[in-house]
C-alpha cells in the first residue's frame, strides 16, 4: 500500500466505483426493461479492471469478454458511451449495433468485447504480433475467464505468444463458475498460472479483490511485456456477486454463504479502509469521490435516454469497408 | 510482343510479392510456408526475400491462427492466411465467421479488416473426405467476406493484387486441379476489380455460368457442342462474393436459357443463389427452366472410380448443355 502515492490510489478506487455505480444502475435499468438481450455484470470484480488498466496507456490495446463493462469502463469508454450502447442508442460506443457484450472504442484501446469465449485470447496475442512487427512498445491485453481456461483458444493463444516471444499480457479472472459449472468440475488441474508455466510463459497468481496487489503484479508484468520479455499471464482469484446474467436464476450452484463471505471481501471497500488505516488517504478524499461519480452515472443514463435510436436507414452500412 | 507464359501459381506468387514489396504491414502464417515455401509452392523464395517476421510458419492450430490474424488486422496490419488444402479452414471458421467478419460492422467502419485467406480447394486427384471440399458457398451466405475464385493465370494474379488492397477479408480460392495450368501474364502490376465476370466463349444458344475448375472443363465441350449447333456463351463469375449478375442476366437476355455448372453441393448452393436471383429478376427472359448441374451430395470418395461418379465430367457436362438446349 505504501509504495503507491495517493494520487494511484484515487485512481482505482474512482475506476472501480465508477465501474459498481454503472453495474448497479444497469441492473436495475435491465428490470425496468430499458435493456435487452443479455447484460453480464462486473461487480464483485473491479479491482482488476481497473489494476490492470491503470498501467497501461492509451494505445495498449485491451481484448474483453462477454463480461467487458468493466473492461471498458477502466480502459477510458465513458460511462455515457456504455450506458447509451446498453440503451441501444446511436450515441453507444458501437453505435447501437453491439449491445452489452459487443463494445468497441479503438479510439481509446478498447479492441472490443466478445460474446464468445476464447477469441479475446488469440485477439490479444494477434495485436501483439502487429505491434512486434510494426516495431512498436505498445502492449496488448487479454482479458478471460476460468472458463476459456478449458477452451482450445487458451492452449493455442497462449503457445503461439510464447514461442513468438509477443508482447501479451493474459489475465485470466478465475470467478470459481464459468456460467454456472464449477472450475473444480471442469478441470482436475485448477492451477492456470502453472499451465501457463508449461507453455513457457512468466505467471503468477494473487488476490484479484485486492486493487493494490492487481495493480502492483499488473505494472511488472506490463513492464516486462513492453520490454520484449513477454508474453505473461496473471490469474486474479476473484468471485462474482451478481448472477451470470441480469434476469437469471442464481441458485442451484452456489450457496449464499459463499455469496456472502465474497461479499465480506468487496474490492472497493477493503481498498478504502486499507487507505484510511495506513493514513495514505482520508475518508473524505473517498467521499468525494462517491459523490462525483454518483452524479456521473446519474449524468450518463439521462444522457443515454435522451439520445436519439440509430437510424434505420444505416442498419446495412458499414458490412463492407471498401475495396480498391 | 506478346506477354510471357507462366504458371497459375507463380503469377498468384508475383502478385503477392510485389505487394509485399510495396506494403511492409503484410505478412503470413501457414504451415510450411516459411523457408520451405508452402506444400503448393505459394511462397517459394518469399523467405529469403522478407524474412521470417513476415512469414511465419505455424504450429498446426487454425483456431489459434486465424484468431491471430483478426486482431492483427485490427491493430494496423495486413495479414495473410495460408491454409494450404482448404478443408482446414473449418476449424477455424467460428473465428472466420463470428469475429472477423463482423468487427468492421460493430466497430462502424473505426476498424479494418484486411485479410487474405487462401486455400487450395477442390475434388480431384484422389485427396478423399479430408482435402477435397469447396467451401465458397459457405462463405458467400456469411456478410463480410469477398469470395474470390480466379481460373486463370492472368487472373489469379490480378485478383490477388486487388485482394491485397481490399479493406475486407478476401477468400481467396485456388483449384487444385489448375494449379499448373500456365498462360499469359503481363509483367506488371495490375488489378482486377471484384465483381466483375469475364464471358470465357461468346456464344447465343446458351448460357452457362460455370465455377471454378469448372470454368475449363466446361469450355473444352464447346467446341464439339458448336459442331452440333449449340453455340455456349460461357461466363466465368471470377468472383462469388460480389456476383456480378449483370453479366449474367444480359447473356441470358440473348439466349433464354441458363445452366449453372458447379463441382460443389447442389442444396443451397451458388447455383441455387444464381437460379433464384434469375428468376426474381428476369422470369420472362427464360424460355426453360434455370438448370444446375452439381457435385452428387456425398463426402468425397476416394477409389478413382468413386470419385469420377460425384464430379460434373466432360460428357456430363456436355449432356446437361444438350438437354437444356432441347427443352
Amino acid at each position: 500500500m505504501t509504495n503507491f502515492a495517493p494520487d494511484t490510489i484515487l485512481s482505482l478506487y474512482r475506476t472501480m466505483v465508477r465501474i459498481r455505480l454503472c453495474e448497479e444502475k444497469l441492473a436495475r435499468a435491465y428490470q425496468a426493461g430499458k435493456i435487452v438481450g443479455a447484460c453480464h455484470t462486473y461487480v464483485g470484480q473491479e479491482a482488476i479492471a481497473a489494476g490492470v488498466c491503470q498501467s497501461l496507456r492509451d494505445d495498449d490495446a485491451v481484448f474483453s469478454t462477454h463480461r467487458g463493462h468493466g473492461h471498458a469502463l477502466a480502459k477510458g469508454v465513458t460511462p455515457r458511451q456504455l450506458i447509451a450502447e446498453l440503451f441501444g442508442r446511436a450515441s453507444g460506443c458501437s453505435g447501437g449495433r453491439g449491445g452489452s457484450m459487443h463494445l468497441f472504442a479503438p479510439e481509446v484501446g478498447l479492441m472490443g468485447t466478445s460474446g464468445i469465449v476464447g477469441s479475446s485470447i488469440l485477439q490479444a496475442t494477434g495485436a501483439g504480433y502487429s505491434f512486434q512487427l510494426l516495431n512498436t512498445d505498445r502492449i496488448s491485453v487479454a482479458f478471460f475467464g476460468d472458463g476459456a481456461v478449458s477452451n482450445g483458444a487458451f492452449h493455442e493463444g497462449l503457445n503461439l505468444a510464447a514461442i513468438w516471444d509477443l508482447p501479451v499480457l493474459f489475465v485470466c479472472e478465475d470467478n470459481l463458475y464459468a456460467t454456472e459449472v464449477p472450475f473444480d468440475y471442469a478441470t482436475r488441474n485448477t492451477n492456470v498460472a502453472a499451465r501457463a508455466q508449461g507453455y513457457g510463459l512468466t505467471a503468477t497468481s494473487l488476490d484479484g479483490n485486492d486493487a493494490v496487489e492487481v495493480c502492483a503484479v499488473a505494472g511488472e508484468m506490463v513492464k516486462l511485456c513492453r520490454e520484449g520479455k513477454g508474453p505473461a499471464l496473471m490469474v486474479c482469484h476473484t468471485y462474482r456477486t451478481r448472477p451470470h446474467a441480469e434476469g437469471m436464476r442464481d441458485g442451484g450452484y452456489r450457496t449464499q454463504e459463499e455469496i456472502d463471505a465474497w461479499k465480506q471481501r468487496d474490492p472497493i471497500s477493503r481498498l478504502r479502509q486499507t487507505a484510511v488505516e495506513a493514513g495514505t488517504v482520508t475518508d473524505n478524499q473517498f467521499a468525494a469521490i462517491d459523490e462525483e461519480i454518483a452524479a456521473e452515472i446519474t449524468d450518463a443514463e439521462e444522457f443515454a435516454e435522451s439520445s436519439p435510436w440509430p437510424d434505420p436507414a444505416t442498419a446495412t452500412e458499414h458490412v463492407y469497408g471498401s475495396t480498391t | 510482343m506478346s506477354p510471357r507464359e507462366i504458371s497459375y501459381t507463380d503469377a498468384a506468387r508475383e502478385a503477392l510479392a510485389a505487394a509485399m514489396e510495396r506494403d511492409p504491414t503484410i505478412f503470413i502464417l501457414g504451415e510450411g510456408i516459411g523457408e520451405r515455401g508452402g506444400n503448393f509452392n505459394t511462397t517459394v523464395g518469399l523467405y529469403e526475400r522478407f524474412g521470417p517476421m513476415r512469414l511465419r510458419d505455424t504450429p498446426i492450430c487454425e483456431r489459434g491462427f486465424t484468431g491471430i490474424c483478426t486482431g492483427a488486422a485490427m491493430t494496423g496490419t495486413r495479414p495473410v492466411i495460408d491454409f494450404m488444402i482448404v478443408d482446414f479452414i473449418l476449424d477455424g471458421v467460428g473465428e472466420l465467421v463470428n469475429q472477423m467478419a463482423r468487427i468492421q460492422y460493430l466497430t462502424q467502419g473505426r476498424l479494418k479488416m484486411p485479410v487474405l485467406i487462401r486455400g487450395c480447394f477442390g475434388i480431384g486427384s484422389g485427396y478423399a473426405a479430408h482435402h477435397s471440399g469447396n467451401y465458397y458457398s459457405l462463405f458467400v451466405n456469411i456478410p463480410g467476406f469477398h469470395v474470390v475464385l480466379p481460373t486463370t493465370p492472368y487472373d489469379a494474379k490480378g485478383l490477388m493484387a486487388t485482394a491485397l488492397r481490399s479493406d475486407n477479408p478476401v477468400i481467396y480460392l485456388e483449384n487444385k486441379s489448375l494449379l499448373n495450368c500456365r498462360g499469359p501474364v503481363p509483367e506488371e502490376d495490375y488489378t482486377i476489380p471484384f465483381g466483375e465476370a469475364v464471358i470465357r466463349r461468346l456464344g447465343s444458344g446458351l448460357t452457362v455460368v460455370a465455377v471454378g475448375a469448372m470454368v475449363p472443363l466446361t469450355l473444352s465441350v464447346c467446341d464439339d457442342l458448336a459442331s452440333e449447333g449449340i453455340e455456349v456463351e460461357l461466363i466465368d463469375p471470377r468472383t462469388l462474393a460480389p456476383l456480378d449478375l449483370s453479366t449474367i442476366l444480359e447473356s441470358l437476355a440473348k439466349t433464354g436459357r441458363l445452366l449453372v455448372v458447379d463441382e460443389s453441393f447442389g442444396p443451397c448452393g451458388i447455383g441455387a443463389e444464381i437460379s433464384a436471383r434469375v428468376m426474381e429478376l428476369a422470369f420472362n427472359d427464360l424460355d426453360a427452366p434455370v438448370r444446375r448441374l452439381n457435385g452428387e451430395h456425398t463426402p468425397t470418395p476416394y477409389s478413382p472410380t468413386l470419385e469420377a461418379a460425384v464430379i460434373p465430367s466432360a460428357a456430363r457436362i456436355a449432356d446437361a448443355i444438350r438437354n437444356l438446349a432441347a427443352d
